[in-house]
């Protein structure tokens, strides 16, 4: 069988999808749909004429060209970074490997606006453009690195030794073979880099760059007016589209399962030889640079001695663990329900991917279109006016936490999905198992992987959100966050410190512990064969 | 205790564990549906604060120690938490509102959200720093000054007037943060005192010489720093900084604008009750909790909250330039407006 044989164009037979999987989906996509749908309406209510005056703008079209420049760039950059990086962890040995591929996940962990400060105190230099190109690509390139390592650990290798055996190796083998089969997860990583820098704020707050999503901070800031603010973020909505139109272009409508019978072999790493030194060394240079810069900042401020003499938010070990196990609690409910939601949507994206299932699934995407403060103050009016008793709920701050984070589990639930052999599912039912039975005993174990790597990006997103946990936590809800925004916003670097440290320590451990206790790195004792 | 290959998903842990997940799942969808509040019986107000987290914690501690009540605090950005209250509206569960600078007040004010303070708060601080109609109370001040590097300019050179900063030979040297809450009201300060068209070319002027920061915390950070050389902020800020960076390691002083200049300009922080408040009493208590001599000398006294305070015959921290030696321009708060214009200005200018 050759490798075109297997990407080749098959017809998709699946007939039509289960009433209840579309029902969730439905649910999900619905409550994405929601607050846009307010924004929009809410940006309607300015005056043709003023709309005209605010959108055409000089400013606008300077930030809009910013926002595009700094989209592109970082999204090509993080997509280079992080496939590279998956490469060679999974499919290489070099010495620290195990190691640098959790350190390669954690970057997500840091939040941008941390290491932008870390960078900016490091060299004035780094402000504007390069300075925001470093930051998004440090913290968002594991968007990619995740999604890409699954797909690789999911990929079957009989196709690589197939090419290899027909010629094809090395480079070639990579680019001919292996890339088009990571296509799904690495367009949708670079989609997700792609949607996050466009509404990324802090960091760019911070590094004086900015964009359209700081003009909207500051429209709500300075002219307290909602409706301008909207019409800006239907601005933003719409460039969200774009990138969604992009991105299902370049995907196509491949299918990436085998589609016969057998199992799968472990994929054994390559030995680099002398070529492991370089590969070491890079690994090297993008954990100093992703992780060394902030967390030694992170540790700076933790050996300052000054704001803990006169900041009477004083880390106290019951202060720090009460606004840590917030901080979980939220997590793990917020990654609960967003995977609920996320499944259904994804299963169905790639085995029934109909008319209908494909609008679902791009609505579900386009809230990642929108900065935080939107869809927080969308939430507010909404609830308070019809929903009264969800305002300031946990449940509430739960399902904005599944709007926001949608899109995340989706792409990575999706890549891992595609991999899953149809005719596994086919069996099970032929063997007299209902839907849901395939789905929990076939389809989700098959799976595990990639779901642990999803529930662990939302999880750590979910950690490190800040503007919609201000803005929607139960009154009286602190969390790691909101003290780290606390303390930094009045300068007390040194005090948000320990709170900055616990805030990164959880998210490595729970990294390691999602990420790596579903999926673990291929190779050594794990990934046995059938 | 991994996933084995998924070659044969039939068999070995898979489906345990996966059960295990589900379980998580309904549990976590009834934890969040349970978990949602249920009313309190004993009073307990809730303080939106756009102010900083420090001294509304001395403030709320200190008022809860001496009359009982608790206070459940909502914080974030003021425009942010502004807006929140304003899409509450009459069903907002805040009582009170504590935030850094008037416009806000203003503007909820017009909203028509704000009960009246007691008259006997009001009194406690000096009128001019109230809401003329009675719907705020001024809390705390702050003055705008220049902060500037020391290595990159010298004394001699600094500017005798916010106004100068807008002049060709300061190009490249000014840091601001325009649509921080704290330049706002400067702007509309520059607005009374030169008129609309003079304070619009002057932001212009100011856009073409200026880095532009988000907020304070930026600018005074750059400016430490050497990113420029001086930059517009609120004293507040600097002092802030000196503190946590350290005496010995800062590297930028503070100018104070003189005369009756615009950039001398002081601002108030203010609270208020919500009209919507079903705690009138206990709410109204804490205004007055916040403006009494012992509430405001204890802030004044703990190296964390670097304002004015308010209340009469009570000194200010002695870090800061005496209150009274203080030369703001002669302008009404109410003058300043609720920052609308400013932010029209700004668009105007490019800013924004």
């Amino acid at each position: 069988m050759t490798p075109s044989a297997v990407h080749r164009r098959l017809r998709q037979t699946q007939g039509r999808p289960p009433l209840g999987f579309l029902a969730l989906s439905a649910a999900g996509a619905g409550l994405v749909v929601l607050p846009l749908a307010y924004t929009v309406v809410e940006a309607f209510q300015v005056p043709a004429r003023e709309a005209t005056k605010l959108l055409f703008r000089p400013l606008v079209g300077q930030l809009l060209l910013n926002t595009l420049d700094l989209v592109a760039a970082a999204t090509l950059l993080a997509g280079l970074v992080g496939t590279l990086a998956a490469y060679f962890v999974e499919r290489t040995r070099f010495p620290g490997r195990p190691v640098f591929a959790v350190l390669a996940a954690v970057p997500l962990a840091v939040p941008p606006f941390i290491s932008s400060y870390a960078w900016v105190s490091l060299s004035p230099a780094l402000e504007q453009f390069a300075g925001a190109l470093l930051v998004v690509t440090s913290s968002y390139f594991p968007l990619v690195y995740l999604p890409v390592a699954a797909a690789l650990r999911g990929m079957d290798p009989a196709l690589e030794d197939t090419a290899r055996s027909l010629g094809v190796g090395g480079f070639s083998n990579f680019l001919r073979v292996v890339l088009p089969q990571l296509r799904p997860a690495l367009l949708g990583g670079m989609l997700l880099v792609a949607l996050n820098t466009l509404v990324e704020f802090g960091a760019f707050a911070l590094l004086r760059f900015r964009t359209f999503t700081t003009e909207i901070f500051a429209e709500y800031r300075a002219g307290f007016n909602g409706p301008q603010a909207s019409l800006l973020a239907v601005v933003l909505i719409a460039l969200c589209l774009v990138c969604l139109f992009a991105e299902a272009k370049v995907r196509g409508t491949r299918r990436y399962a085998r589609v016969d019978r057998g199992t799968r072999r472990r994929i054994a790493p390559r030995s680099l030889g002398r070529a492991a030194i370089p590969v070491t060394a890079g690994f090297l240079i993008l954990a100093a640079t992703t992780l060394g810069v902030p967390l030694g900042m992170i540790a700076y401020w933790l050996l300052q001695h000054n704001s803990a003499a006169v900041s009477p938010v004083v880390a106290s070990p019951l202060a720090l663990a009460q606004a840590m196990f917030s901080s979980i609690e939220l997590a793990v409910l917020g990654a609960a329900f967003t995977l609920l939601l996320a499944l259904p949507l994804a299963y169905l994206a790639i085995r029934f991917p109909g008319r209908l299932v494909t609008m679902l699934e791009r609505a579900a995407y386009l809230a990642q279109g929108v900065p935080g403060i939107v869809v927080a103050l969308a939430l507010i009016a909404l609830t308070v006016r019809h929903l009264r008793p969800l305002y300031q709920s946990t449940a509430l701050l739960v399902v904005a936490y599944a709007i926001l984070f949608l899109p995340l589990a989706i792409v990575g639930l999706r890549a891992t999905f595609a991999q899953v052999q149809g005719s596994l599912e086919d069996a099970g039912r032929s063997l007299g198992l209902s839907r849901m039975r395939v789905m929990l005993r076939v389809v989700l174990p098959v799976a595990a992987a990639g779901i642990g790597a999803a529930a662990a990006i939302v999880f750590v997103s979910i950690v490190t959100e800040l503007t919609t946990t201000l803005l929607l936590a139960p009154i009286g809800t602190v969390t790691l966050a909101t003290e780290i925004w606390a303390d930094t916003s009045t300068l007390a670097f040194a005090s948000a410190a320990p709170y900055a440290a616990l805030m990164t320590l959880l998210s490595i451990l729970s990294t390691w512990l999602l990420a790596g206790r579903f999926g673990r790195v291929n190779g050594g004792e794990a990934g046995g064969s059938a | 205790m991994s996933f084995r290959s998924p070659g044969l998903p039939l068999r070995g842990r898979g489906p345990g564990r996966i059960r295990g997940l589900t379980g998580l799942v309904l549990l976590a969808g009834a934890v969040a549906v349970a978990s949602t509040p249920a009313a309190a019986d004993a009073v307990k107000l809730t303080l939106y604060s756009a102010q900083h987290q420090q001294m509304v914690e001395m403030l709320t501690s200190g008022f809860t120690k001496q009359t009982g009540i608790e206070v459940a605090v909502h914080k974030g950005e003021a425009p942010e938490i502004a807006n929140q209250i304003a899409q509450e509206g009459s069903s907002s569960p805040a009582d009170l509102y504590i935030t850094e600078n008037s416009p806000e007040l203003l503007l909820l004010e017009e909203k028509g959200l704000l009960a009246k303070v007691d008259p006997a708060t009001l009194a406690s601080v000096p009128s001019a720093y109230s809401s003329p109609t009675g719907a705020w109370v001024g809390v705390l001040a702050r003055e705008n000054v220049l902060v500037y590097n020391k290595s990159m300019i010298g004394e001699g050179d600094l500017p005798a007037s916010l106004l100068d900063l807008a002049k060709p030979a300061w190009k490249g040297k000014v840091a601001i943060a325009p649509t921080d809450a704290d330049f706002m009201p400067l702007l509309s300060a520059v607005k009374v005192l030169v008129g609309k068209d003079g304070a619009i070319a002057w932001l212009k002027g100011l856009k073409d010489n200026a880095a532009v920061y988000d907020d304070d915390e930026g600018v005074v950070a750059a400016v430490d720093r050497g990113s420029a050389a001086t930059g517009i902020i609120n004293s507040y800020y600097f002092e802030r900084y000196r503190v946590e960076t350290g005496d010995d390691k800062i590297h930028s002083a503070i100018h104070h604008f003189g005369g009756g200049d615009a950039g001398a300009l002081v601002n108030v922080s203010g609270a208020a009750v919500l009209k919507s408040s079903h705690n009138q009493e206990a709410a109204q208590k804490f205004l007055a909790y916040i403006v009494s001599k012992p509430a405001q000398a204890a802030l004044a006294a703990s190296d964390v909250d670097f304002e004015y305070p308010l209340a009469a015959g009570v000194p200010a921290n002695p870090a800061l330039k005496p209150f009274a030696q203080l030369q703001p321009p002669r302008i009404d708060l109410a003058h300043l407006g609720d920052d609308q214009d400013a932010a029209e200005m700004l668009r105007e200018a490019g800013l924004l």
